[in-house]
């Protein structure tokens, strides 16, 4: 009861006195709330890029994995390209093997010299797709129709193409029904592949003309070269599990031996999304450590200005003193007062910039959508603020404690 | 017994030196006494207020007050001391300049926090007793000399303290005020106030009942008023004066008639009141001639 009477007693005096001295209380706080609001600006902004560049990397694929032929780097000269390199028959028997996969599409991607008319350009990535392959690129044909079962039975030499490509090559009525040459073969236009919208981070003016054909034809035109394999989890987060089912399933096909290291790759976008959280949360808190630079000055600034109030309120210390006050409670008093201008600048720079990251996210066309102050970043600037007022405030309430009474009278 | 002092010694240090500031005081206050303690600047005076008022220790000797050893104390200790029973006024008045009289007075009670249920009820109360219940929210500057000093004297009173010890409180008034001043102490004497007045004027010290007198660090006499005989001297001399000063206005009057009640800002000149109020003023011997010289 006595202890709850004490903390009131020293709140009320450290609020009467920031009372008294409004102006310079204002001005301390103001440079605490300068401190706390651009950590909360930072850390909330930041959040907000971080959101913005996970979505891009989502948008590029999550739940995908890739499965690729790699030399492993370890043992460079031990397996012939022909040992490394996959084939359909791999790819084919892995969706069986590895039930946490949904869908999966072998492709064989190549560069052409392609042709229309007298425009010619000649290196354009052409890649052999299966039709299963616009789900799991969710790139769906926006005109004319996909690849159908016969054009890979058949072999034909049908293709798709980007819209970049009709704009490039100039091609008459949207594309579909002309004919191209792709590495001197004669293919028709059946479909348009939509453009995927690419965020502007990954560079949307460098989409390039595409090419896609039936994975079987360009199997009869490339019969040497790797393919690779794009899979579809069936969850985002059984990438794990994927990678794991993938790698059983390739080394048993390939018969490698406990040692023998893995002569393919698997990769899932997923894993990078993790990493760039953990990268960019790191920027994240050194940023919002830097602001704190600006707390610190907040603190000196407050230590100053009290040094400054206890040397001018020597009389006022020394009477009270003289009328009870106890040296405990002075100190008390006077880091109470820090800390409470501390806390008060805190909530106001909290406050503000709490605002302007919501008006982050509501003005129009605003570049960081997704910003929010995460609640560590919050808290940690009310901590940090009010640690500041009594590392700050401790040395100017304990020249006032010290005082002695007589002297502090006397003083003019 | 309120205080008893018993061969109290302080030393202080200044440099290598050491300054026997009192060199062994005894003194006792009873409960309800009025004293006065006198003495020149060096006598110690301000020494034994310090330690009195508990603000400072002896550093030889034993200071028991209201029953409780303090000599020994710490700082917050003494803080507490003087919290419960000391009431200090000061010569400036020492208020806070920005707070209003009865935030002034609630001062004290602040630091007790035992008494704050009520502590506006008897802050208010105490103001009430020095005559300034109506002023209760008006700051220092707002206020006169003497209101000033009153608010001071209410704060002293607030925690109702077993002595109320004032240093010169009517040093920074003028004689008219400073005599309302006196009869206020007069009066809390009388409700049965312990008061220690510290002053070096005789005048002032002429209405306590007691008159203890430093000199060196030594208590030189410690008599009741009316048996002191620097006091019995003094009051003689102010008699002479004022005798000397009403033949001299009676001269004035009678040489050119009706100047003499033209004037009538001069203090006292041609009343009775002249033995107390002039004295305020400074020593006899500027009286004299100042009064009736200047005056005319």
């Amino acid at each position: 009861m006595i202890v709850v009477r004490l903390i009131m007693q020293t709140v009320i005096l450290a609020l009467a006195q920031i009372w008294t001295n409004k102006v310079r209380a204002v001005l301390a706080m103001l440079l605490i709330a300068v401190g706390a609001g651009s950590l909360v600006l930072v850390t909330g902004g930041f959040e907000g890029f971080k959101k913005n560049i996970l979505k891009e990397f989502s948008s590029v694929g999550a739940n995908k994995v890739w499965v690729f032929p790699r030399r492993p780097p370890e043992a460079r000269d031990r397996f012939s390209w022909r040992q490394i390199r996959m084939n359909v028959k791999e790819a084919d028997g892995m969706l069986a093997k590895c039930p946490s996969l949904e869908r999966l599409t072998p492709v064989l991607e190549f560069t052409a010299d392609v042709q229309f008319g007298d425009r010619r350009r000649p290196v354009v990535k052409v890649q052999g797709i299966r039709p299963i392959w616009h789900e799991i690129e969710q790139r769906f044909v926006t005109a004319g129709r996909p690849f159908s079962e016969i054009d890979l039975e058949a072999v034909r030499n049908v293709c798709m193409v980007n819209d970049k490509a009709i704009e490039e090559f100039g091609l008459p009525g949207g594309g579909p029904g002309n004919y191209i040459l792709v590495g001197g073969r004669r293919f028709l236009i059946v479909g348009v592949v939509e453009t995927k919208a690419v965020s502007p981070m990954f560079g949307q003016n460098d989409v390039q003309s595409e090419v896609y054909i039936p994975f079987n034809t360009a199997m009869a035109m490339k019969p040497d070269w790797g393919i690779f394999v794009i899979a579809q989890t069936k969850r985002p987060e059984l990438f794990e599990d994927a990678k794991a089912e993938i790698t059983f399933y390739m080394r048993k096909i390939r018969n490698l031996k406990a040692d023998d290291p893995n002569t393919f790759g698997v990769e899932a976008i997923e894993q990078y999304i993790a990493q760039i959280k953990r990268i960019t949360t790191l920027i994240q808190v050194f940023a919002g450590a830097l602001t704190m630079v600006a707390l610190i000055v907040g603190g000196i600034a407050i230590m100053v200005i009290m040094l400054v109030s206890v040397t001018e309120r020597t009389r006022e210390i020394g009477l009270r003193k003289a009328v009870g006050a106890k040296p405990g409670t002075i100190l008390m008093q006077f880091l109470v007062e820090a800390v409470v201008l501390c806390l008060v600048g805190a909530a106001v720079g909290l406050a503000v910039g709490f605002i302007v990251v919501m008006g982050l996210k509501v003005i129009p066309n605003s570049p960081l959508p997704e910003s929010a102050v995460p609640t560590w970043a919050a808290l940690l600037a009310l901590v940090f603020c009010g640690g500041v007022g009594v590392i700050f405030g401790m040395l100017p309430a304990m020249k006032a404690a010290r005082l002695d009474p007589i002297e502090a009278l006397r003083h003019e | 017994m309120t205080i008893r002092l018993s061969s109290i010694q302080k030393i202080y240090k200044v440099g290598v030196e050491r300054v026997h500031a009192l060199r062994g005081v005894d003194l006792e206050i009873k409960r309800g006494e009025f004293v006065a303690i006198m003495g020149s600047s060096g006598s110690g005076k301000s020494t034994l207020m310090n330690i009195l008022g508990c603000l400072d220790r002896p550093s030889n000797g034993e200071y028991v007050l209201n029953g409780k050893p303090v000599a020994k104390m710490g700082a917050s200790a003494l803080a507490e001391v003087r919290n419960q029973e000391i009431g200090f006024v000061f010569q400036s008045f020492e208020l806070l300049p920005r707070s209003s009289a009865l935030q002034n007075v609630m001062l004290p009670l602040i630091y007790s926090p035992k008494r704050w249920l009520g502590a506006r009820k008897r802050a208010r109360h105490a103001l009430e007793r020095v005559g300034l219940g109506e002023r209760v929210k008006h700051r220092p500057n707002q206020l006169s000399g003497g209101q000033r000093q009153r608010v001071a004297i209410a704060r002293a009173l607030v925690n109702e303290p077993s002595i109320l010890l004032a240093d010169e409180p009517t040093g920074n008034l003028d004689s008219k005020t400073s005599e309302e001043i006196i009869a206020l102490f007069k009066r809390l004497h009388s409700d049965g106030q312990t008061i220690v007045i510290v002053t070096h004027e005789e005048d002032i010290a002429g209405h306590a009942e007691r008159i203890v007198r430093l000199k060196d660090g030594r208590v030189m006499s410690d008599r009741k008023t009316a048996e002191d005989p620097i006091h019995r001297e003094y009051l003689d001399r102010m008699a002479v004066a004022a005798a000397d000063m009403a033949k001299h206005d009676a001269a004035n009057a009678a040489s050119n008639g009706e100047r003499s009640p033209a004037i009538p800002g001069l203090p006292g000149s041609g009343e009775p009141r002249v033995t107390v109020a002039g004295a305020g003023s400074a020593s006899p011997a500027v009286v004299r001639p100042g009064g009736a010289g200047g005056g005319a």
